[in-house]
């Protein structure tokens, strides 16, 4: 049902077609300025990024249970049944929370803009819903980018570490990760070496839980926060009427 | 003394004009272009000073009338009128502060319509909405009075115990929220300022941090205005502060031992120094002093342990929106000098609003009628006067 993409590091020659069928689906310039540039930006989602001659590539990883989602104001960011994340620019209004929120990182701004938008992969919407597979995993020439159904994607990479346990580190960097994510990494080398958060540091409990657990009693704590002011209120006005009443029936005055 | 005015409009003026060019930069080039906010770094100042800290000093608001009608603790009711005038022009101006800050603020309005329930921004953004709007009518008995408009002050009058209770309610809620909104970066946010509790934090820090404003505005206008104010609220105000401070104290103490970070704590390094910064403004150099039983019946004392207060919990609110994040980006941040010009324009807009709001409205009047009034006082009150913020 919900679709996710693997990318395998050890299969990944560094070509960068990625990063180009990418621009090209998002209608980013992409030239050998855009693919020297090792940082994700406003107008560049995806990096292939090179250490010690191993590469990794760094994108939204599409959470389970988004940040982003769950703190914008405004539902501009939302978690689609299949997998992406997508962002309705016509309802954001330029908080950007949602890139504070991001335990990776991933939004990216328009800094330069006057009339700014939130920057990131979206996993091709658009392609998924007409059955096609993301650009980046149809590009791929040697399969490091790999799309499919998320249970299914998940064996395979634990196949693949099965059989080659020498090649790989055994872990799957979003399986569980904050919950959870719809991409998957299965890598030789440490993932916090290409700038994602290690495991340890993110967890597995998804990022909105942090706040759900106070959110969640809100609407108890109102009716019963109002009922007490309410009702301090209500004793300390008495008090003093009550005194106003002794004291106007001591005066024997009728008012 | 004519020198001195003269002097305050000139900086006013230099403020605001370096302002309107910021201003300009910002709508017209582009916030990139304004700041030194990066991807990395997407809040910066405008939501560490005038938001966090902005909302905290207005908290003077709420905390007086809580205190004054809520409590019946009649000896402060001289402080309620400004307190509530800082409040309201404290809240308009935190707007203010958000259409700089806010990449798209013509879609502010989306707030209302698009509304995300789960979002902490949303619940903050709806209450000082509607906070602000409570504040409105709080403050328009002034307006009235100053236009000897009586009938609708009436109006207002029967509806003031739903205006109390819904805003004390809902500074409960945002104040604490604001706390809130940092819940979700516990992997961003270093442990000295990441806490589970911290919208208890943000909540008690704004009535330590409320009442200490009251103390600061009243002595600062007493000053500035040549009006009037009596010892006896000061003393009060004093002896609440000292109390919202050890509970301050008790409630980061506690949240330290807790989480196992008091070693680390005393561990000299670069975010040990900001908290002890934050620790020693905030609690050691107030609560000394608020504890000598001579100073807290010292309206310059009393003056100088609230603006440590004050100093300490805006240290406190920029750790944890700026300094708190800079070893998780690795880099540090520093605002553009355009992003200071707009803020300084903001605080200059609320001081010269204040200054007018005093001059024509009833702001520093009791009500007529009322039981704190005339004679016995006046000998306190030129007394309290003449050394009033030294």
């Amino acid at each position: 049902m919900s679709k996710a993409i693997l990318y395998d590091a050890t299969m990944c020659i560094g070509c960068k077609q990625c990063e180009g069928a990418c621009a090209q689906q998002n209608k980013l310039p992409y030239d050998d300025t855009v693919a020297a540039e090792s940082v994700q930006s406003a107008h560049k989602y995806t990096v292939v990024l090179t250490k010690n001659d191993k590469f990794m590539r760094r994108l939204c990883m599409h959470c389970e249970e988004p940040a982003c989602a769950s703190v914008c104001p405004v539902g501009a960011l939302h978690k689609t049944k299949s997998a992406p994340v997508v962002y309705d620019v016509w309802k954001c209004i330029g908080c950007r929370y949602c890139m504070v929120a991001c335990p990776f990182g991933q939004p990216k701004y328009e800094w330069g803009a006057l009339n700014p938008r939130v920057r990131k992969c979206i996993m091709c919407p658009d392609r998924l819903v007409a059955g096609k597979q993301t650009a980046c995993a149809e590009i791929c020439p040697t399969g490091a980018t790999k799309f499919g159904e998320r249970d299914d994607l998940i064996n395979e990479a634990k196949d693949r570490i099965r059989q080659n346990p020498s090649n790989y580190l055994p872990h799957i960097y979003g399986l569980n990760e904050v919950g959870g994510t719809s991409i998957l990494i299965i890598a030789a080398a440490n993932v916090e070496d290409y700038g994602y958060p290690s495991s340890a540091r993110i967890g597995d409990t998804p990022m909105p839980e942090y706040t759900g657990r106070v959110m969640e009693r809100i609407p108890d704590f109102i009716p019963l926060w109002t009922l007490v002011l309410g009702g301090i209120y209500w004793v300390s006005h008495r008090r003093d009427e009550v005194a106003a009443a002794e004291a106007s029936e001591k005066n024997g005055s009728a008012r | 003394m004519k020198l001195r005015l003269t002097l305050w409009r000139a900086i006013f003026l230099v403020i605001m004009v370096l302002g309107l060019y910021s201003s300009f930069i910002r709508y017209f080039r582009g916030l990139g272009a304004v700041s030194n906010m990066t991807d990395q770094f997407p809040w910066g100042l405008w939501i560490g000073f005038d938001c966090l800290c902005g909302v905290m000093l207005a908290a003077g608001g709420f905390c007086m009338v809580g205190a004054v009608y809520l409590f019946n603790v009649e000896r402060l009711h001289a402080v309620v009128r400004p307190a509530v005038l800082t409040a309201f022009l404290g809240y308009l101006l935190f707007i203010v502060g958000l259409l700089f800050d806010l990449g798209r603020p013509w879609f502010i309005w989306h707030q209302m319509i698009y509304m995300n329930f789960h979002s902490v921004m949303f619940e903050v953004g709806f209450c000082v909405m509607t906070y602000t709007t409570v504040l409105f009518f709080e403050f328009l008995p002034n307006v009235f009075e100053a236009l000897k408009w009586t009938t609708p002050i009436k109006w207002i009058k029967k509806i003031y115990p739903v205006l109390i209770v819904a805003g004390i309610l809902l500074s409960t809620l945002h104040q604490s929220s604001l706390g809130s909104l940092y819940l979700i970066m516990p992997s961003k946010l270093h442990p000295f300022w990441y806490s589970p509790a911290l919208p208890f934090f943000f909540f008690a820090s704004a009535v330590a941090v409320g009442l200490a404003m009251t103390i600061f505005e009243s002595t600062q206008s007493a000053k500035a205005f040549g009006r009037q104010l009596e010892l006896p609220v000061l003393v009060t105000l004093g002896g609440a502060l000292l109390i919202a401070l050890w509970v301050n104290v008790l409630l980061r103490f506690e949240d330290f031992f807790h989480r196992g970070l008091l070693r680390q704590v005393f561990t000299p390094s670069y975010e040990a120094y900001f908290l002890w910064l934050e620790l020693i403004l905030t609690f050691v150099i107030p609560i000394i002093i608020l504890s000598f039983k001579k100073a807290r019946l010292s309206p310059q004392w009393l003056y100088l342990a609230s603006i440590f207060t004050v100093l300490g919990f805006i240290t406190n609110r920029l750790n944890i929106a700026l300094i708190g994040f800079e070893t998780y980006v690795g880099h540090h941040y520093m605002p553009k000098w355009t992003e200071f010009s707009i803020t300084l324009m903001i605080i200059a807009i609320g001081f010269a609003l204040f200054g007018l709001a005093v001059r024509y409205l009833p702001i520093f009047e009791t009500e007529p009628g009322h039981k704190l009034e005339q004679p016995e006082h006046i000998g306190v009150r030129t007394g309290v006067l003449s050394h009033a913020g030294d």
